[in-house]
């Protein structure tokens, strides 16, 4: 089966953790995921520049290994990443010199038609980190 | 045939970008003609009230969004009865022409639709 994730916590969140087990049983059930996308507060999962306290599991740094590891598409949502300070080295450069935070190559800043996108090549959409 | 969509919009206008955001997802699947409908629910009946004043937030009027739904195709919208009978609203009195639900036709809408969004 296909499966679409979007995600709308930020990575200090229960859900964030739940979504990525989540889709760890994914592909170790043997279905596909087509695509992750992160929207809301969840495109801080993008971002290099978060500090995991030692004692503490670095949900973040799980979900950049799985993602490399398993080379998913990885969307984050260009709009709602630029209100919450998470740009790549284009948008940086774009908006006047700031800082970049997005650096692995494996996040893709796009729009919204990319949910869509993904729900509909999907057999199932799975939302984490709703209200 | 394209997968059907229902957005249930559960924030209120003036709580931060959530709301804005869940619209734009409704927005965005407008224009690329997918069918899709929204439910406001909780307090996301408040994004239907008339004559808000987000001017006194130093916030954007949310409503111009609402308003831009049927221009993107998106008019499908309902709205829980219950929601707003618990906050002392009327049907009547919303900004933009959503057909109230029971419980029964909320789960009636939720059971029609392919996928479904709550934010």
């Amino acid at each position: 089966m296909k499966f679409a994730i979007a995600l709308f916590a930020p990575p200090q969140a229960p859900s964030s953790r739940r979504a990525l087990r989540f889709a760890e049983a994914v592909l170790a059930g043997g279905h596909e995921i087509v695509r992750l996308f992160f929207y809301q507060d969840a495109v801080q999962h993008a971002s290099a520049a978060l500090v995991c306290a030692q004692d503490e599991t670095d949900i973040a740094a799980q979900w950049i290994r799985f993602i490399q590891d398993n080379q998913l598409d990885s969307v984050v949502c260009i709009a709602a990443a630029l209100r919450r300070g998470v740009l790549d080295a284009g948008e940086a450069q774009r908006h006047g010199g700031r800082p970049a935070v997005v650096e692995q190559p494996q996040w893709a800043l796009s729009g919204l038609g990319q949910l869509h996108e993904a729900a509909q090549l999907a057999d199932r959409l799975i939302c984490f980190g709703g209200p | 045939m394209a997968k059907s969509l229902l957005l249930i919009c559960r924030q209120s206008p003036w709580a931060g970008p959530p709301a804005r955001e869940a619209l734009d997802i409704a927005l965005a699947g407008g224009a690329f003609e997918l069918p899709l409908a929204l439910l406001f629910l909780d307090d996301g009946v408040f994004q239907l009230v008339a004559d808000q004043n987000p001017s006194a937030l130093e916030q954007k009027d949310l409503q111009a969004n609402l308003r831009a739904l049927p221009l993107f195709g998106v008019d499908q919208l309902y709205v829980c009865q219950r929601s707003l009978a618990e906050r002392g609203l009327n049907a009547d009195s919303l900004v933009l022409p959503a057909h109230p639900l029971d419980e029964a036709g909320l789960r009636a809408l939720i059971a029609e639709h392919d996928q479904s969004v709550t934010l």
